[in-house]
């Protein structure tokens, strides 16, 4: 049975959307997967020779920061592992033992990318840790009972899957726990320490975390069974729906109209709920370039690069997919009477007001001195004058349906990359850091940053025109979009 | 009102769709009939620009509809569920289409009112979205989102289809009702028959992308009709 079953699994992976692609990009992906598996190794392997030179005994500091670990972990997972539960709908019909199914779904969730990944981490460190000559059996129980706590996290994340804001929950939580940790008030290491150095330097405290993974597989494994019905655990969550009238728009008109469609679109949808996380997570960028903690981005040229993302988070994470937005309806709105002006216009407003929000949040970068936030308001200015519209542009030339219900793909969709959308996103990172370069080498870095606020405001001035080839970008690509959109993933 | 001119439609070699010639009268109630296949839904994507013809044209109420976007203002349709906003309730729905097609919040209102009866209940003020509604109420707010701001042309594919008896029954008396209206001309496109001929008063069959009967309903025409699809 599980042969059949790996079989279909075969079929789904390699005839999956995503699979569909051209070559030129099936190999990109691939040196862009073996750079990161690289990088993967290196900080495995390095990990323990730098803490070694730091004066850090290796095993104690990883095992004391073990926790955050863990913790970030189950958080990424809340995020964005999903649990492929619609694929078994099909089998309830058929001649399969429950507990067959169950398990089958259980165990395809151990090979998942989410697991795997810490193997890239964990094997090349706890190699290290042989040939530096520590115990071999010491290091291969921690290295089981660390895994196990992984999987705990694996079936944690399916037992409370459908349960919404854990997540932020589990974020808030980490983040208080750190928070208190950074100031000296409290020091969850000094509690799970102890325990994560017992697993090291006891034969038996790693059989704790072994049991648990298989006690909570038990548990995981009778919950599934007892709700494999269409109207239990199989069933599509099914949201309590209000209606909201958001009459104060109705006073801007057309935009209005669409302004109230896209606020909807944007709370009562997951990926659009995702993207929106996404965009405030850019908003904290800006730590890695202002607090000089990465050599790399310890320049000044640099520093124009985050401001650019620190106020334009929601505008490169949402403008790059209109209108794929509305891929699910794009029929319905090719039939309607609408304007493409006031349709690009209230998308346009609604970048440009994420954008003023976010630079106003910005302000704590104020911490970093006035020049820091000054270049996050320069990107701003850059990101309302030009970059609104060239996401605009290279939007037009997306075709990439979206499905609003996964939260998947927010981070990139591989076929969402073509070469004109490349082409389009140079001049978003490039010229202002172009501009800026030059500024600060002919004169003083707040020439560049006025050279980059100039052009932005340039931008601005040529609104109208910008929209006007957009609008003619949509018109002559209208065909090939609807075909592409009726293309389900 | 519309006006097709040597309309086809041709996928890598292969003709989908192809008239030479027909003329839909103003206030006519136009029934498209045919099997899978047959061409229904290629030759409404096509009535609302939504595909490209691969020769000819359609003009609807002279305006080319592949040129100029004219038609749209009295041009109303419902193809399928991707017609809808899965995340909007209802309400809101029509009211965004009120809102495209210039209708105030009343107005809107005042045309659900008449259509209570059709809705049975399950649709108006039942805390759900439009994607977690049933197949058949999805299609009973796509028709009647066709009937908001008066249009001329309205355009329905398989309107019959998911529908139960109750709700077949009241939209045939819809339809008949629009059909009675000189000023509204209704294309419907459905593969019962019998619903078919109720509510048309002209009838064309395709069969494979061809116009093959083309009849003014009278007592016979389910007689003739049922006779051609009985092979």
């Amino acid at each position: 049975m599980i042969q059949k079953f790996l079989y279909l699994e075969w079929k789904a992976f390699f005839r999956s959307a995503s699979f569909a692609t051209n070559l030129a990009l099936k190999i990109l992906m691939g040196f862009v997967a073996v750079y990161f598996i690289l990088i993967f190794l290196a900080v495995g392997v390095g990990a323990f020779y730098i803490l070694k030179k730091m004066n850090l005994d290796p095993i104690v500091t990883v095992n004391q920061f073990m926790i955050y670990y863990v913790l970030m972990d189950l958080i990424i997972r809340l995020l964005l592992q999903k649990i492929p539960v619609m694929n078994i709908r099909p089998m309830l019909i058929f001649p399969i033992k429950k507990s067959t199914i169950v398990h089958f779904s259980l165990g395809k969730t151990v090979l998942s990318f989410f697991n795997l990944v810490h193997a890239f981490f964990l094997i090349p460190f706890c190699v290290v840790l042989i040939i530096e000559g520590y115990d071999v059996l010491s290091v291969v129980l921690w290295y089981t009972a660390i895994f196990s706590l992984l999987f705990i996290n694996n079936f944690l994340n399916i037992l409370l899957s459908n349960k919404d804001n854990l997540f932020a929950i589990f974020l808030a939580i980490a983040a208080v726990l750190g928070g208190l940790h950074y100031y000296g008030l409290f020091n969850i290491t000094e509690i799970t320490a102890p325990f994560f150095n017992a697993i090291f330097n006891t034969y038996w405290a790693f059989a704790i975390p072994v049991l648990a993974l298989i006690a909570l597989y038990y548990v995981t494994f009778q919950y599934f069974k007892k709700n494999l019905y269409l109207d239990a655990g199989l069933s599509n969550k099914h949201d309590v729906a209000k209606t909201e009238e958001l009459t104060w728009l109705n006073q801007f008109g057309t935009i209005g109209t669409f302004l109230k469609n896209d606020i909807k679109l944007i709370k009562r949808n997951k990926r659009s709920k995702t993207t929106v996380g996404l965009s405030v997570m850019f908003l904290f960028y800006g730590f890695l370039f202002f607090t000089n903690s990465i050599e790399a981005y310890n320049n000044p040229v640099m520093h124009i690069f985050a401001g650019i993302f620190v106020s334009g988070g929601f505008l490169i994470t949402f403008g790059q997919f209109v209108p794929s937005w509305d891929s699910a309806y794009y029929q319905l709105m090719m039939t309607q009477n609408i304007p493409y002006k006031g349709y690009l216009s209230s998308k346009w407003w609604l970048m440009v007001i994420a954008t003023i929000v976010t630079t106003t949040i910005a302000s704590f970068y104020l911490y970093f001195g006035i020049h820091v936030y000054l270049t996050i308001v320069v990107g701003a200015i850059y990101n309302i004058g030009v970059n609104s519209h060239l996401v605009l542009l290279g939007g037009a030339y997306t075709k990439t349906p979206i499905d609003l219900s996964s939260g998947k793909g927010a981070f990139g969709d591989k076929k969402a990359f073509n070469v004109k959308t490349m082409l389009i996103s140079i001049p978003q990172l490039g010229l202002p850091v172009l501009l800026y370069w030059f500024g600060s080498k002919f004169g003083n870095p707040n020439i560049g940053l006025a050279l980059v606020a100039g052009v932005g405001i340039i931008g601005f001035a040529f609104k109208e025109k910008a929209f006007s080839v957009i609008e003619k970008i949509y018109k002559s690509e209208k065909y090939a979009t609807i075909a592409a959109y009726k293309q389900k993933g | 009102m519309i006006q097709v001119n040597n309309l086809s439609k041709t996928y890598n070699g292969t003709t989908v769709l192809k008239i030479d010639n027909l003329e839909i009268k103003k206030g006519e109630s136009f029934g498209l009939v045919g099997n899978n296949g047959a061409g229904k839904t290629t030759f409404f994507s096509l009535l609302l620009d939504l595909i490209q013809p691969s020769t000819g044209n359609i003009v609807n109420n002279d305006i080319q509809v592949n040129t100029s976007e004219n038609w749209k203002p009295f041009t109303a349709s419902f193809l399928d569920e991707s017609f809808l906003i899965g995340y909007l309730t209802p309400e809101e729905y029509f009211y965004f289409i009120g809102d495209l097609r210039g209708q105030n919040k009343a107005d809107v209102d005042a045309l659900l009112a008449t259509h209570e009866e059709f809705f049975n209940g399950e649709i108006l003020k039942n805390k759900k979205y439009l994607r977690d509604l049933s197949k058949g109420n999805q299609k009973k707010v796509g028709i009647i989102a066709t009937l908001i701001g008066n249009p001329e042309v309205i355009i329905l594919d398989e309107p019959f289809a998911n529908l139960d008896p109750t709700t077949q029954f009241r939209l045939k008396k819809i339809i008949k009702d629009l059909a009675d209206n000189p000023e509204v001309t209704v294309l419907v496109s459905s593969h019962d028959l019998l619903h078919t001929v109720e509510v048309s008063d002209r009838i064309v069959a395709l069969h494979k992308g061809e116009v093959v009967k083309d009849i003014q309903t009278s007592e016979e025409t389910l007689k003739e009709l049922e006779l051609f699809f009985a092979v």
